[in-house]
């Protein structure tokens, strides 16, 4: 019953879940946690039982109001879409848990609208994941968008500057691909996508529907924050509160990528592929370049999730199983790690008081737990064999020499060596540095400076070493960290038990 | 040349509207401008969808009992009509959740001019 009703059930009880937050805290404010929690957990055993129904049974297909599928609009759960379903539905279950004690400290009096805002995206994602119709995916597309937009501008002083960059390019490329669905709508004169892809092969003049795919795909790049468009992530990214950032990176592009396969197995068109390989490439590459340089340890991991959705386009777009394979792997992967990262430079900007990686000296003794999560999940990133990250690069690399591309193999491989820099450069300032009083003092002496605060710097004799005070996250906080850093280690042991039972069956037919 | 214009002027305006609202939004420094252009490429995606809808010599799909019901071609599409109301909604919400946001801006930093918002922003750090 529940099965069979899973690709209804799942936006709903989200959408369902953001109107009831806003009512129910109107009478008693702290149930929201509450009620948000409750939903990310049902919504989460859902997917599992839908995913379990798929791989035993087949795609379930659902007729909203018992219209069928030509005319009304379908919402279809394959393996693709389960396996998409089942990441959302998880992060959003251990981002909630997360978020209880950090929103506390970071917002404290705006947390109706901070769940009402997550529960609304997660919807619009869940919709995107499920859909089978162009033209519902663009309202979830939509949803999805002005959540986030409203989710990143609760933040710092700047935060809404960078919420509107991000609405002025999120609404420009909803709007390249309402523009490419009309194309493609008067070519075939169906939205639905199953039945679009049957009559696109007989379509006798084609050029409308590669100006339609262009378009579509020119909207769907700038939702995924590739790199010649990536300007609005960095941004809104840092500016950001924890809790939304870690909600908002491990997913939000990764959804995109998902229309992307949708999009790409629909119509084949060979040109598309290469050139759009040719921009991942570009995008990992110069993601990598990008993130060394940044002090602010949020900046970093955005830049590097430019690199990560570039492994994946190209993953999608090299069209040989193992390259897409290795994508889909990378979709969980990326996803994990950037949880774990996001969550614990959430957890250091609460217990340290900054962003800034070379003020973040002595973390590992102020928060031994979560460090051990993060370098967990640096390792992940760079790829070294136990943990997952070695397995969706080994995937990767694998498929682009079967397709021959050897500058995309170069690609991945200088990509991996940048990302050692970037990461290492924050382990060993981090780990391999004694906290020093004296530094903390050079540092903010540009704003003492400004304060008239000279006085203390006059008597700054030797350096002292001192640490600083153990300062572990609460448990709560840990707690998910710490599941998903255990997570990575166990996707990537059981790697081969994973592709073989869920993702070989999403991988189409080439 | 000129049959082209006659014969396709609809789509030559939309795309002029298209083309100057991108253009706004890119280029105009004023948040409010960006917000008009946002506006303008949302309304020229709308009226394409429509334009997809229209047929030489058709009437509106309401049943019209003078018109023989089996011939589907004397009526409208009606499909593009239906959707569009749904994209306006989504435009009319993005429009007001844009203008909320340059509402924070304009509070936060009193100034909506993009170029005096940066060097606001530089002072800051």
């Amino acid at each position: 019953m529940i099965t069979q009703n899973a690709p209804a059930l799942i936006p709903v009880l989200y959408l369902v879940a953001a109107m009831i937050i806003p009512m129910v805290d109107y009478f008693r404010s702290g149930l929201s946690y509450f009620i948000a929690l409750l939903a990310s957990i049902s919504i989460f055993g859902i997917s599992l039982m839908g995913l379990q129904e798929v791989i035993t049974n087949g795609p379930i297909s659902y007729h909203l109001a018992g219209w069928m599928p030509p005319l009304g609009i379908e919402l279809v759960m394959d393996s693709l879409s389960a396996f998409i379903c089942v990441i959302i539905s998880a992060s959003a279950l251990l981002v909630m848990i997360y978020s209880r004690t950090n929103l506390v400290q970071e917002l404290p009096d705006k947390t109706m609208g901070f769940y009402g805002l997550s529960m609304l995206f997660m919807g619009g994602l869940a919709g995107i994941a499920l859909t089978g119709d162009f033209f519902n995916l663009f309202v979830f597309l939509e949803i999805s968008a002005l959540a986030s937009y409203g989710l990143m501008a609760i933040g710092v002083k700047r935060a809404p500057v960078s919420a509107f960059r991000y609405l002025v390019l999120g609404t420009a490329g909803a709007i390249f691909y309402l523009m490419g669905v009309v194309f493609i709508f008067i070519s075939t004169g169906t939205l639905n996508m199953a039945d679009v892809s049957n009559i696109l092969p007989h379509v006798e003049y084609v050029r409308p529907v590669i100006a339609g795919l262009v378009l579509i795909i020119l909207g769907i790049i700038i939702k995924m924050g590739i790199f010649p468009i990536h300007h609005w992530l960095p941004d809104a990214y840092t500016d950001a509160s924890s809790t939304a950032s870690a909600l908002i990176a491990p997913i939000g592009t990764k959804v995109a990528a998902y229309v992307l396969i949708r999009v790409l197995t629909i119509y084949e068109f060979p040109p598309l592929l290469d050139i759009l390989s040719w921009i991942a490439a570009l995008s990992i590459v110069a993601g990598s370049v990008l993130a060394i340089a940044q002090p602010n340890i949020k900046r970093m991991l955005a830049y590097s999730s430019i690199a990560n959705i570039g492994y994946i386009t190209l993953g999608i777009t090299l069209a040989n199983p193992l390259a897409f394979i290795g994508a889909l792997l990378h979709i969980l992967n990326h996803s994990m790690m950037k949880l774990v990262m996001f969550m614990s430079s959430g957890g250091i900007y609460n217990n340290m008081g900054t962003l800034n990686m070379a003020r973040m000296r002595g973390f590992p003794l102020v928060m031994p737990f979560t460090a051990l999560a993060f370098i967990v999940a640096v390792m992940s990133m760079v790829g070294i064999p136990p943990t997952s990250g070695f397995f969706s690069k080994l995937y990767l690399i694998l498929g682009a020499v079967e397709a021959g591309a050897w500058v995309f193999v170069g690609a991945i491989l200088l990509s991996t060596l940048l990302g050692l820099v970037y990461l290492f450069r924050f382990i060993n300032i981090a780990f391999f540095r004694p906290y020093e009083k004296y530094d903390d003092r050079m540092i903010i002496q540009g704003e003492s400076r400004k304060l008239g605060l000279n006085d203390e710097d006059k008597d700054a004799g030797p350096k002292i070493y001192e640490t600083m005070p153990r300062n572990e996250m609460s448990i709560s906080m840990l707690l998910p960290v710490l599941i998903v850093a255990v997570g990575i280690i166990l996707v990537g042991v059981f790697n081969g038990v994973l592709i073989d039972k869920v993702i070989s069956l999403a991988v189409p037919d080439f | 040349m000129l049959e082209i214009i006659e014969g396709y002027y609809a789509y030559f305006f939309l795309m002029l509207l298209f083309v100057i609202g991108l253009y706004a939004m890119m280029m105009k420094r004023n948040l409010m401008k960006k917000i008009m252009g946002m506006s303008m490429i949302q309304s020229a995606a709308i009226l394409f969808w429509i334009l997809s809808a229209f047929k030489e010599g058709a009437t509106v799909p309401i049943l019209d009992r003078a018109i023989s019901l089996d011939n589907p071609d004397l009526y409208l599409n009606p499909l593009p009509h239906t959707l569009m109301l749904t994209a306006i909604v989504v435009a009319v919400v993005t429009l007001g959740v844009s203008i909320a946001l340059a509402v924070a801006i304009y509070q936060n930093y009193n100034t909506l001019d993009e170029r005096e918002l940066l060097a606001r922003m530089e002072e800051e750090k």
